[in-house]
């Protein structure tokens, strides 16, 4: 699967490639153009200009072909139907060819006890995966998650993530957006991100903005120092003390640090 | 499923066939009106709304029109069951759609693989099943209460059937085209109730058109309103009641003409005029 394009309205110029199979995780700040570029690539947004390609067709014209072969999980919906969380997905299996069994995936977002509970009785992050069970009942090549742990307690969303690991073993295609550095750490094969309709910086999250390679930081408990060589300074300072450091940490800059400075206005 | 999936990982989604529209519009009529008659107070309301002004107006005018044998509670179920009919497609689709395009329904649905015709259809027949069980209701309480005589000959219920349902075909596609003005789903109510609510006053449901002045008439003559209910009398007033109508006939050829006219009018309208986002979604 190949996605190219630029030049778009509130998106000033994004190109990039999504290999097939990978977990790719977009980064931005609200506003930065984040979900306009996942709604053009879900089809429902026109852009003004660029090429852009998924799944071998133009979004910009959707078919019903090319639709079952997508799952787009949105953020916030606030419908509220008379229906069970069993209804719901057996109806929205039918508009798919070639569809998972609906109880297979209610069991695999981990609400089958809640199965015959109408959706309008089920908690905020029990819709959630209710959300999550419609986008991947089609059986979708590529599936989009726009924000998805929003408002889950940490467990929620170790489970989650288990849950998209899941789908990426069995060859879906996931491209996610997200707040939430660790949860792109977790995830993601690779991530982009964005700033001011931008890609500002793209890679693994473990190198991305020369992350792997910057300086660490070597604190104790008299004082700090930034090096290239933490293990030399390390050493020297055990010859100090002669044995044990007390205080001691070596860190390199998370993904949260390399994030903020990459998005911070120039 | 094994063997399958590891010798041809992507040959059986491709060609299996893609769901037919009418099968996706049947399966959509019947979660739509699951949903209706699982939200009670709505039902509650729906139904009985045309049920208490038959009554109250029953009630409050009591007599009947001079030398006809024709009361006007028999006149009012007549408007009634009309403006039920447009209320059950206007109304109800509305602001129905209106709020589901801001709640997230629509955008979630035009993600999907199913096609708008389906959407359509399960609209369509959830209000056509709406409508016929108000036909029913207020029918049961006209003949119980008021007099109503159902009709005797098959013409009539054949004249019934066919203003029942392009009145009904006509008023739901009009729902559609108007759920797309309101700003968003609180505005919803107030936008679409206003004119429905004018159009009855000026249509003859509830004030005969011999006390309305021409003009008046005029307007009301170019909505569909006034022809379905001119239809219904004409099935149950009988020919006594043609005296009162603006040319002393019923006009079928004419309700006909005008309730067809809009059907048209109105499927056009659905078509270049419907948005599956809200404005506020860009």
């Amino acid at each position: 699967m190949r996605k190219q394009y630029g030049g778009v309205d509130a998106v000033a110029g994004i190109d990039l490639d999504i290999a097939q199979g990978e977990i790719f995780a977009i980064l931005g700040p609200n506003g930065a153009g984040k979900s306009t570029t996942v709604e053009i690539l879900e089809g429902y947004r026109k852009r003004d200009a660029g090429e852009v390609s998924v799944l071998g067709s133009d979004p910009g014209k959707p078919t019903r072909r090319w639709k079952s072969r997508i799952g787009i999980v949105l953020q916030n919906t606030e419908e509220s139907p008379e229906l069970t969380v069993r209804e719901m997905l057996r109806h929205f299996s039918a508009y798919y060819p070639d569809s998972r069994d609906p109880d297979e995936v209610i069991a695999m977002v981990g609400l089958t006890e809640s199965a015959g509970k109408r959706i309008r009785h089920l908690s905020g992050g029990q819709r959630r995966r209710v959300d999550v069970a419609l986008g991947v009942v089609g059986r979708p090549e590529l599936l989009f998650l726009d924000e998805p742990t929003t408002g889950f307690d940490p467990e929620s969303r170790r489970q989650f993530w288990e849950l998209i690991e899941g789908l990426s073993d069995d060859g879906t295609t996931i491209v996610l957006t997200t707040h939430y550095l660790e949860e792109a750490e977790a995830l993601a094969d690779r991530v982009a991100v964005i700033a001011q309709g931008r890609i500002v910086a793209e890679g693994e999250p473990s190198t991305l903005g020369g992350r792997a390679t910057a300086k660490a930081r070597v604190t104790w408990s008299e004082g700090s120092v930034e090096t290239d060589t933490p293990t030399e300074t390390v050493l020297e300072l055990s010859r100090t003390f002669d044995g044990e450091i007390p205080g001691l940490t070596v860190t390199r800059p998370s993904l949260e640090d390399i994030y903020l400075s990459l998005i911070e206005p120039s | 499923m094994a063997e399958t999936a590891t010798a041809l990982p992507t040959a059986a989604p491709a060609s299996a066939p893609m769901p037919s529209t009418f099968r996706l519009g049947l399966a959509r009529a019947a979660v739509e009106t699951k949903m209706f008659f699982r939200e009670k107070d709505a039902v509650v309301f729906t139904f009985s709304f045309p049920i208490v002004l038959l009554v109250l107006f029953g009630s409050i005018f009591a007599g009947g029109l001079e030398g006809t044998g024709i009361t006007f509670s028999q006149l009012y179920t007549a408007g009634l069951i009309g403006a039920g009919v447009m209320g059950a497609g206007f109304q109800n689709l509305g602001i129905g759609i209106a709020t589901e395009r801001q709640d997230g329904t629509l955008k979630r649905l035009a993600g999907t693989p199913m096609p708008a015709g389906a959407y359509f259809i399960g609209k369509i027949v959830n209000v056509l099943v709406i409508a016929l069980l108000e036909v029913a209701i207020l029918l049961t309480i006209g003949v119980l209460m008021y007099d109503l005589n159902l009709p005797s000959d098959l013409s009539r219920w054949v004249t019934l059937a066919w203003v029942f349902l392009l009145g009904v075909s006509a008023a739901a596609l009009l729902g559609i085209a108007a759920s797309s003005l309101p700003r968003s789903a609180k505005s919803a109510a107030a936008v679409i109730s206003m004119p429905f609510v004018v159009l009855q006053f000026i249509s003859g449901v509830f004030i005969p058109f011999t006390l309305m002045p021409q003009w008046l008439i005029n307007i009301a003559s170019f909505f569909p309103l006034k022809w379905m209910c001119q239809g219904f009398r004409s099935v149950f007033l009988g020919d006594a009641g043609a005296v009162f109508e603006t040319t002393k006939s019923y006009e079928l050829d004419r309700v006909a003409l005008v309730l067809g006219a809009w059907l048209i009018g109105g499927a056009v309208l659905c078509l270049t005029t419907f948005r599956w986002k809200g404005r506020r979604d860009g």
